[in-house]
């Protein structure tokens, strides 16, 4: 039954673990080749089923989640520099530029920004949850 | 629609559960004093939709005996809070499933396109879809 539904299930199992093991090991350095050799796809059939199912190119990704990385390492108050390095960049030139591209701000104004909401939430938290929720919970 | 309730056992739990499992996003986590939180998250591509996780503890809204029958009836899975959809339910079905998330029912086509159901870390159940 869930074999008929589910015909490509290996597939999207190689690719799946692919993906996790690029989100276990972003602070790396990824050999994406290494990646579809171990998912058992040429280079190309692996670009292109990831692209399929993800909606982008495995360097894309691996891109993507180092930025996303960097941001959770930003909001938790971490420099520039050690959020750079962390998430595996080499150049904290190239991080920047790619950070502000995607994200729409640098790292050090992204950084700043959080600094400042979590200087008015210490202050203020009260102001952050809505009326509804604060009642329910007997915070007024 | 900005803000979403959903009542879990354990807002600690709950947070590992949404964060590292379904791969949400922290939106909002400020401290309210003794041990409170406020705590919401947003699914990773739904930026403006604001889960709260909202514990089920004795305040305002619920009195011993109301955590008590809250606690039973989340626990056995009466509440189905919502539908999640993806772009692609096999990939999101073997990667939720690979991190431990327990599925009631595999990927199945419906005339709507394809559904799968999980419960989170509580016994919230929820709908996994792929839209047609």
């Amino acid at each position: 039954m869930i074999a008929e539904q589910y015909p490509k299930i290996y597939l999207y199992k190689r690719i799946v673990q692919a993906k996790l093991f690029i989100d276990n090991n972003h602070a790396d350095k990824i050999d994406l080749d290494n990646i579809s050799d171990e998912a058992y796809f040429s280079k190309f059939h692996f670009i292109r089923l990831f692209k399929t199912i993800y909606g982008k190119t495995p360097h894309q990704y691996l891109t993507a989640v180092r930025i996303e990385k960097a941001i959770q390492l930003l909001g938790a108050n971490k420099p520039v520099t050690e959020a750079c390095f962390s998430v595996g960049f080499d150049s904290v030139s190239s991080f920047s530029g790619l950070f502000k591209r995607i994200v729409g701000v640098s790292p050090s104004t992204y950084l700043a920004e959080q600094q400042q909401m979590k200087a008015q939430i210490s202050k203020t938290p009260l102001a952050f949850v809505p009326s509804c929720f604060a009642f329910q919970h007997g915070w007024t | 629609m900005t803000h979403v309730c959903v009542y879990v056992l354990n807002q600690e739990c709950a947070f590992d559960f949404y964060t590292n499992k379904l791969g949400f996003k922290v939106k909002m986590d400020v401290p309210m004093g003794a041990g409170a939180r406020w705590l919401t998250v947003t699914p990773p591509e739904q930026p403006e939709l604001e889960i709260t996780l909202f514990p089920v503890t004795i305040g305002q809204k619920f009195n011993v005996e109301t955590v008590k029958s809250m606690t039973e009836l989340i626990r056995k899975g009466t509440f189905g809070p919502g539908v999640f959809t993806c772009k692609d339910i096999y990939a999101t079905y073997e990667e939720l499933k690979s991190k431990g998330v327990e599925f009631m029912k595999p990927p199945t086509k419906e005339f709507y396109g394809t559904e799968a159901l999980f419960k989170d870390d509580s016994g919230n159940w929820f709908s996994l879809a792929q839209l047609v």
